[in-house]
């Protein structure tokens, strides 16, 4: 940091501290709301199901070999395959946001070109394990689910499109060598890791299970009574399975990759729930920004609020999940389903910065071109979703 | 000796070049070490991953934060 945004960042603090009206009954509600809402993550989704979260995905990081995804992605890849994997492989490979851009870069220039590395740019951080699970368990599993098959589907066909449109200068693009990470050694068998793997999401699945609604019986009210004790039951087998088939060495990678996503994403998840919980409040709770107005522009499921929240959801920064608390206020301060689903599929995928990064990569024509593509991509599945759950 | 460490600004790569600049140090060699931050030119060395390790021209890690010792064995001739 340069010593001038030093003393701009303190000035800045100075004039804030000195003229926000810290007692008018507003600002006074709006700073309860950012500490409740921040309550109600602690509360709610921190134990449950981040915690989880993070040690699926920093097991993904460390146990999935990602060599065995990206030879899909080389030039001479069949062409469907690497389509159909760049869709999905989000989920094992953009764990984090900084991992995308480059493996973009890769793909472009010297891989599969411009059709899978589009497809994976639009999936990838949709797709990735803490994003799917911290949507669904904040916002419900439909608005989760439909984001994560929204983004699968609509990256293909952003990836066709793009490829159709420049098929030309594809076929110009300079061949060379393509090195890819080295695959790790394996000690254990590809079930052995499976089972660790689903252990782990099981865990994360009934550790979170929600209480059921009072009507609401069966099954359902079943499983949650006796939650904690298939819990703590999977612990124990998670745990024999750590200490029998792990060596040490990859334990500790394992501790150290959980240990990264969690130093990473935990501050800013931290600031994103206090800015959303100061500017739009726990659903039900009005703060600074009035109700009405977020109704007014992004309520009910019309073609001008899809637009409006995909077009602001491609412009805006939105660090690794801080896209979740933002939506939930939104939502309830009356966001529609349907622009919410345009948000969270042009959200994470775009951003000011990125726009100028892709430009750099690809040249300025085609990241407006794809731009375009997923701003109207989102806007015809927000509508669609949102008049599905109608 | 002329050293790349290729990576977007992540922590990780920090850490190689870190690596990078101990291991020279510990075995008295000298190089130029440079962090190449610019997509473009990162993808131009058709690594499909980063942090990665140049030596030279020669792409010799890719997507992972390499051993001491194994940078050592890079510097060493």
């Amino acid at each position: 940091m340069k010593e001038w945004t030093k003393l701009a960042l303190i000035v800045a603090a100075f004039l804030a501290a000195y003229f926000i009206p810290w007692d008018h009954p507003v600002i006074r509600q709006s700073g309860l709301e950012s500490f409740m809402m921040l309550q109600e993550y602690a509360r709610e989704h921190v134990l449950t199901c981040l915690i989880p979260a993070f040690f699926i995905a920093g097991a993904i990081a460390v146990f999935v070999s990602q060599a065995s995804v990206l030879k899909y992605f080389g030039a001479a890849a069949n062409k469907i395959l690497s389509y159909s994997v760049a869709s999905v492989s989000g989920t094992v490979l953009a764990v984090c946001s900084c991992t995308v851009l480059p493996l973009f870069a890769g793909i472009y220039t010297r891989g599969a070109g411009i059709g899978p590395a589009t497809a994976f740019l639009y999936s990838g951080p949709a797709i990735n394990v803490l994003a799917i699970v911290l949507t669904a368990k904040v916002l419900g599993w439909k608005l989760g689910l439909a984001r994560a098959v929204g983004a699968v589907v609509f990256s293909v066909i952003a990836g066709l499109l793009m490829a159709f449109i420049y098929r030309k200068d594809d076929a110009n693009r300079t061949a060379g060598a393509i090195y890819m990470p080295d695959e790790n050694d394996k000690s254990r068998a590809l079930w052995q890791d499976a089972l660790y793997m689903l252990t782990m999401v099981l865990i994360l699945v009934f550790a979170a299970w929600a209480k059921p609604v009072p009507r609401e019986g069966g099954l359902w009210a079943a499983i949650f009574t006796i939650k904690w004790y298939v819990t703590v039951a999977l612990l124990i087998a998670l745990a024999i399975m750590l200490m029998t088939w792990f060596k040490k060495e990859e334990l500790v990678n394992w501790l150290d990759a959980t240990w990264g996503f969690m130093k990473q994403i935990f501050p800013l998840l931290f600031a994103g729930v206090l800015v959303a919980g100061f500017l739009l409040g726990r659903p039900g709770h009005e703060a600074l920004i009035p109700e009405r107005f977020i109704a007014a522009l992004v309520g009910g499921n019309s073609v001008w609020a899809n637009l409006f929240a995909s077009v602001s959801g491609a412009l805006m920064y939105f660090a690794t999940l801080t896209e979740v608390p933002i939506l939930q206020g939104l939502i309830g301060s009356g966001m529609g389903q349907g622009p919410a689903l345009s948000l969270l599929l042009a959200g994470p995928a775009l951003s000011l910065p990125s726009m100028i990064t892709l430009a750099g990569i690809m040249g300025v024509r085609k990241t407006v071109v794809y731009c375009i593509i997923v701003v109207v991509l989102s806007t015809v599945t927000g509508m669609a979703y949102g008049w599905l759950v109608r | 000796m002329e050293i790349k460490i290729l990576g977007p600004g992540c922590a990780k790569c920090y850490q190689v070049e870190k690596l990078v600049k101990e291991a020279l140090a510990e075995t008295g060699t000298d190089a130029a070490v440079e962090h190449v931050t610019d997509f473009k030119k990162i993808a131009s060395y058709g690594v499909f991953g980063t942090p990665s390790v140049v030596v030279d021209g020669k792409v010799k890690s890719v997507g992972k934060i390499p051993k001491k010792e194994e940078i050592k064995t890079w510097i060493g001739k």
